[in-house]
């Protein structure tokens, strides 16, 4: 991930905000120009809830290289209490014991390391509540 | 009055035991078991450094303080494992929790007294009307040399207070700072494990220090140990908090509450900070409390805090050090925590 593009995913990546269209309330993230539902323009910014349900999930086993040293570990689609679903790395979990409908919360990770010298991403990944 | 408006803690999952490393390197586990009190120590995963458990601590210090998060003034994060070496964790941890862009950033580096460091001058800045919230952090992923005394007890945490002058919490009555060149501990620019002096770490440097501020903060507030309900002293192990306790006249009920060193380790910075935590945790209206930190290099910052009746509405609104440490723990063997800690050379 380039410098700047990290940079700009900033508000998304570790503060979860979010774009709330003001014409129909329909949640967009990471944030939209026009709302997918109404056609809206103008929307407020959100924070997003930090805890949610495991909506689904699978392995991941055969890992991307910069992810190599953490497989096997989950990715999974999660379901916000506002209702909105994220994709997120699960971490932190049994994955022999991790379920559809498990309780998770949001946690400030490490994402991926630009290789020696580069710059650190930080964001979110979900762990057990 | 001037003093904690809220306060968080964050303690990563994963555990390993003193018998796990002592089995490695050939050494006696008992000897560190009952020598230095210490049982287990808490491991940070590849996805854990300084800045996340500084987000996570600062996120549950707001829960308590129930403020807005952009009238904070000040961010400084103490620690001796900083991921950066030049970019400040600051920038990271304000951006997380949404205090920029108006906020004074800097990053601390004292040993294990960094933590306090950041508490000091956010203390200040807020008695000289500067700001009107400081967040101080103390926080570290510390690295002990496999085989080293050290590996046994370096371990990862972090403690986040925010200071301000309502809302409060506990009151700051009295700091006080004690501070000589002693090279007990250090690490030079591009080496990876810290050196230390063996032996020479203990007497003219921890006891030293600790005895010279704690003295001297109790002469400045004309206090003994019994007018105290709780005390702190920063923990490089079990053992040494107690001693120094022991020798300033204190009993083990007085130092129980913060003493988590014995299935936590040393987490550097955060050490006595979560200590302070974790007394928070149970202390009542009126308790006043005496915290004294320590750094290598040498020197201790010390405080006095007298609690308020606002602590009651406050403690539960995020989770408490003692849980966070006895529970949802993760055993891990040597050769995991030698991956997590990048003790593995692997081919590039």
């Amino acid at each position: 991930m380039s410098s700047p593009r990290y940079w700009r995913e900033i508000p998304q990546r570790y503060r979860l905000e979010a774009g709330k269209c003001t014409d129909c309330g329909n949640i967009h993230f990471p944030p939209r120009l026009v709302c997918s539902a109404c056609s809206g323009r103008q929307f407020e910014t959100v924070k997003l809830s930090d805890e949610g349900t495991v909506f689904t999930y699978t392995i991941i086993r055969v890992a991307p290289s910069q992810f190599v040293d953490q497989a096997p570990y989950a990715v999974g689609i999660v379901e916000l209490d506002d209702g909105v679903r994220i994709s997120a790395q699960i971490a932190d979990v049994d994955l022999d014991a991790l379920e559809i409908g498990q309780r998770v919360r949001i946690e400030f990770r490490l994402i991926q390391n630009e290789g020696e010298a580069g710059i650190i991403c930080y964001g979110y990944k979900c762990v057990p509540a | 009055m001037v003093g904690i408006v809220g306060y968080g803690t964050y303690i990563p999952r994963h555990r390993i035991k003193v018998e796990a490393i002592a089995k490695v390197w050939g050494a006696d586990a008992p000897s560190y078991e009952r020598g230095l009190l210490l049982k287990e120590k808490s491991v940070p995963t590849p996805d854990q450094d300084t800045i996340t458990m500084s987000v996570e601590a600062a996120k549950n210090a707001l829960r308590r303080a129930q403020i807005d998060p952009s009238e904070i003034g000040a961010v400084y994060v103490g620690s001796e494992s900083h991921p950066y070496a030049v970019k400040p964790s600051g920038t990271v941890l304000a951006e997380a929790i949404g205090a920029t862009p108006e906020v004074h950033c800097a990053d601390f580096e004292f040993a294990c007294k960094a933590g306090t460091e950041g508490m000091f001058v956010c203390i200040g800045l807020v008695q000289a009307g500067l700001i009107r919230y400081g967040l101080g952090v103390g926080a570290d992923t510390s690295q002990g040399a496999p085989g080293d005394a050290l590996e046994y007890s370096a371990a990862a945490g972090a403690a986040a207070f925010i200071f301000g002058d309502d809302k409060v919490v506990a009151e700051v009555e009295e700091t006080y700072a004690y501070m000589t060149d002693t090279p007990d501990f250090w690490r030079r620019e591009h080496q990876f494990y810290p050196e230390h002096g063996g032996r020479f770490t203990g007497e003219p440097a921890y006891f030293k220090h600790i005895m010279g501020a704690a003295r001297g903060i109790m002469a400045k507030a004309n206090a003994t140990a019994a007018d105290f309900t709780y005390v702190i002293f920063h923990q490089p192990n079990g053992k040494f908090p107690q001693r120094v306790g022991k020798m300033l006249g204190f009993t083990k009920t007085q130092i129980e509450p913060g003493w988590l060193s014995p299935t936590l380790g040393n987490t550097y910075s955060g050490s006595s900070p979560m200590g302070l935590a974790s007394t928070l945790d149970i202390a009542k209206a009126g308790d006043r409390i005496l915290l004294v930190s320590y750094g290598s290099g040498a020197g201790s910052d010390a405080f006095i805090f007298r609690v308020t009746e606002r602590i009651d509405e406050v403690r539960d609104v995020a989770p408490r050090t003692r849980d966070q440490l006895d529970n949802n723990k993760v055993y891990i063997d040597y050769g995991t925590y030698a991956k997590f800690r990048g003790k593995i050379r692997k081919a590039t």
